[in-house]
């Protein structure tokens, strides 16, 4: 069983249907003994990054998904959710994320050239860094949809994807059982489902 | 490299597609759920839903329906038509639409857009222009083209954008039907006076037309039409490689 965190950031609607549609059992939980019992994680999230924050440490979620990622749980984290996997953001301020994976998330400004819009919206392909098992039904240069304003930097280690946007941007990272991509798999087609797919057949660090 | 984005837009009313021809293997072109399939899997990049429905209970069948589309593909979907309200944007987000376009409603209430961004972010929110030259100023129009309002459209545009409008969808009225091609001078305006993406409708009447859309103005990010792909006019696998071999950044 997946669990989707509801936390009252964004919409979880398409989330869960594209669970579903690609079989997984899915349940929308903030409840932490559900949690504790799935065999997968997945953290959504819209919006802005300390709001996010503030409400996962508000309802103690911040600490059960730690624990649980800490046990070897898979967990994936999706837009803001990626982001907040991370030690801290610089978005109107600076704070906190979840310290899963280290570097910080600030505007994709700083690194793309001039001119560009931003955030950026829509399709971009994938450029592979490194193999993961979150990659096993796609290939590299496939298409993704993105919208951010925002990026992961100074996380060379776990960056397995980037994509190139005027300059080259974090598009999916990964330290052991913890993913997190930044565009969005449920608005990506096929590509997306098969990401997702991956990602409840993956069995942990070592397992299967 | 980010793609451009080839975006048919389908007319909903009382939960069925207005118009459209029938495609091989397409059993029903006016059910939204089997057109939406068959556009996503000949490669759009998004959809537009627009509800052209007048009365309540049609709007709820849409909700409905889209709900539907929603579980059934995932690429991004656009939701226009009877937007006038806060809780309009809730009812339609929360049956899984990703964007919000309005058009008369941010007319009527120019708060809409601020409170809209403001409640599910700017790239939730769409402004649809439909602009229409009027002695040779580019004027606003509301009530589906049928109301000048009177307004200069570039500052409308730039004012929507400035309370928060992540995306502008702009429909020309002088070139709408007319199949010779998208209105570019307008276009070009609207792309120097705003930093978010423009999307181009109106006057698509061929394959070449997108060609010269994205090769003269290498801002406008997607061309949105209706008629040409429901007609069968333009298949769009043979648009997106066209498009390609032209030099077009296109996800293929």
């Amino acid at each position: 069983m997946v669990a989707m965190i509801d936390y009252g950031v964004g919409n979880l609607f398409s989330l869960k249907s594209s669970l579903i549609s690609i079989g997984a059992e899915v349940v929308v939980t903030s409840d932490r003994d559900t949690i504790r019992t799935a065999d997968h994680i997945l953290l959504p999230g819209v919006g802005a990054f300390e709001d996010a924050a503030k409400k996962l440490h508000d309802m103690g979620l911040d600490t059960i998904i730690k624990e649980e990622a800490g046990n070897g749980k898979p967990l994936l984290g999706i837009c803001l959710g990626m982001q907040l996997l991370f030690d801290k953001s610089l978005e109107y301020g600076v704070h906190e994320g979840l310290g899963l994976i280290h570097g910080e998330v600030r505007p994709i400004a700083e690194k793309i050239p001039e001119g560009l819009k931003i955030p950026q919206i829509g399709w971009n392909a994938l450029r592979f860094r490194k193999k993961s098992p979150l990659f096993r039904y796609i290939k590299d240069g496939d298409y993704v949809y993105f919208v951010h304003s925002y990026a992961a930097m100074d996380c060379d280690d776990a960056v397995i994807a980037d994509t190139e946007y005027g300059a080259y941007l974090t598009a999916a990272v990964a330290a052991g059982n913890v993913f997190g991509c930044q565009f969005h798999p449920e608005k990506s087609g096929a590509v997306g489902l098969n990401i997702l797919r991956a990602f409840v057949e993956y069995g942990g660090e070592g397992a299967r | 490299m980010i793609t451009k984005r080839i975006i048919p837009c389908l007319d909903v009313k009382n939960g069925r597609v207005v118009k459209g021809i029938n495609f091989e293997g397409l059993s029903d072109v006016s059910s939204p759920v089997a057109l939406a399939k068959y556009y996503s899997d000949c490669g759009a990049d998004e959809l537009v839903f627009y509800d052209i429905t007048a009365s309540a209970e049609g709007r709820q069948l849409f909700t409905d329906i889209l709900c539907e589309v929603a579980k059934t593909i995932f690429i991004p979907l656009t939701v226009g038509g009877g937007i006038n309200t806060v809780a309009d944007f809730d009812r339609v987000l929360k049956c899984g639409a990703d964007k919000v376009s309005v058009n008369s409603g941010a007319i009527r209430n120019p708060d809409l857009v601020y409170e809209a961004a403001k409640r599910y972010g700017n790239q939730c929110v769409v402004i649809s222009a439909d602009v229409k030259r009027v002695d040779g100023v580019f004027r606003v129009f509301a009530k589906g083209g049928r109301e000048n309002t009177g307004m200069e459209a570039i500052s409308w545009i730039r004012r929507c954008v400035e309370n928060g409008a992540g995306e502008v969808v702009l429909n020309s009225i002088d070139t709408d039907g007319v199949k010779h091609g998208f209105d570019l001078e307008m276009l070009d305006a609207v792309c120097n006076a705003v930093d978010v993406p423009v999307i181009a409708s109106g006057g698509a009447g061929c394959m070449e037309d997108f060609v010269t859309l994205f090769q003269t103005l290498p801002k406008v990010d997607a061309g949105l039409a209706a008629s040409i792909f429901h007609f069968g006019e333009v298949a769009i696998p043979d648009l997106k490689r066209l498009l390609s071999s032209a030099g077009i950044p296109m996800r293929l």
